[in-house]
């Protein structure tokens, strides 16, 4: 199997992502569960290290000023996620 | 993906509630110049654009409208006040009441519901942008009008600043028109 590391990083922040997004949902109705609120929080601390990671490594995931751009302007540059299904 | 942002682009203040401004800006959130129509002309289109700048520019400027909408919706809201019913009715939003209440609801300024024929996509890039640049024309005059129908200074500020964008992105997209040209100019093309 070939190996593609950008690809895998991306599989595995997809993940972490799901986990926060999941029980972001759960805790708006229901709060005070703790047990969710620490996963959140796992999640959410994994997320954004593998988020840093990309964006050090690959290049910036978000527009308007949420992600810097270092030496060059890379924001335009691909490959675009809409177009290749990753 | 997207996410959402607890924070307005610009900030939305009114002086005091005014139905009639409110029935009237109902234009820019569900009618066909509406920040909904640019929102979603722009976004639907970033699959077919051929390049990284044709691409960047509809998803930045189709994702800086739907912070647009929020900002327009936060000044009907907050126009709206806490209307009565009959101050409603008055105010020509008694059909409104009747089937929304106090809700935000995509239609124009006259009642009309939003449809997705105020749009097009095209697999042709330089008719996206030619149509893109139109609508921003036409968003702007939009504006305008609105900023003649009110003297809150309040309002006026906001409507400005959003007026001002759509000149802006006039601008960029004409720009990223130019950018495609050149490219497209590589081989022949009609």
């Amino acid at each position: 199997m070939a190996v593609n590391p950008v690809a895998d990083l991306v599989r595995e922040m997809q993940t972490w992502h799901f986990v926060a997004l999941e029980l972001n949902l759960f805790l708006d109705t229901h709060p005070a569960n703790r047990r969710a609120l620490e996963d959140y929080n796992r999640a959410a601390r994994r997320f954004r290290e593998l988020w840093e990671r990309y964006e050090r490594e690959v290049g910036p995931l978000m527009d308007h000023g949420f992600s810097e751009s270092p030496g060059e302007w890379q924001w335009p540059k691909g490959p675009w996620p809409i177009n290749t299904g990753m | 993906m997207w996410v959402y942002v607890k924070q307005l682009e610009y900030p939305v203040r009114v002086s005091r509630p005014d139905l009639e401004m409110a029935k009237n800006i109902f234009a820019q959130f569900g009618g066909p110049d509406s920040e909904f129509s640019a929102s979603w002309r722009y976004l639907t289109q970033a699959w077919i654009m051929p390049s990284g700048v044709a691409k960047s520019i509809v998803i930045d400027i189709g994702t800086e409208e739907l912070a647009h909408l929020e900002m327009v919706g936060t000044m009907i809201d907050l126009l709206l006040g806490d209307a009565t019913p009959e101050q409603m009715d008055k105010a020509g939003l008694g059909a409104h009441y009747v089937e929304h209440g106090r809700s935000l609801f995509l239609h124009d300024a006259a009642g009309v519901p939003w449809t997705s024929s105020y749009v097009q996509a095209h697999d042709d890039p330089i008719t996206n942008l030619r149509e893109n640049m139109a609508a921003e024309q036409k968003a702007r005059t939009t504006y305008e009008h609105l900023i003649c129908k009110t003297n809150d200074e309040q309002v006026r500020k906001t409507l400005a600043w959003l007026r001002e964008r759509e000149v802006v992105h006039f601008q960029r997209f004409g720009e990223a028109l130019d950018r495609v040209q050149e490219r497209m100019s590589r081989r022949p093309h009609f």
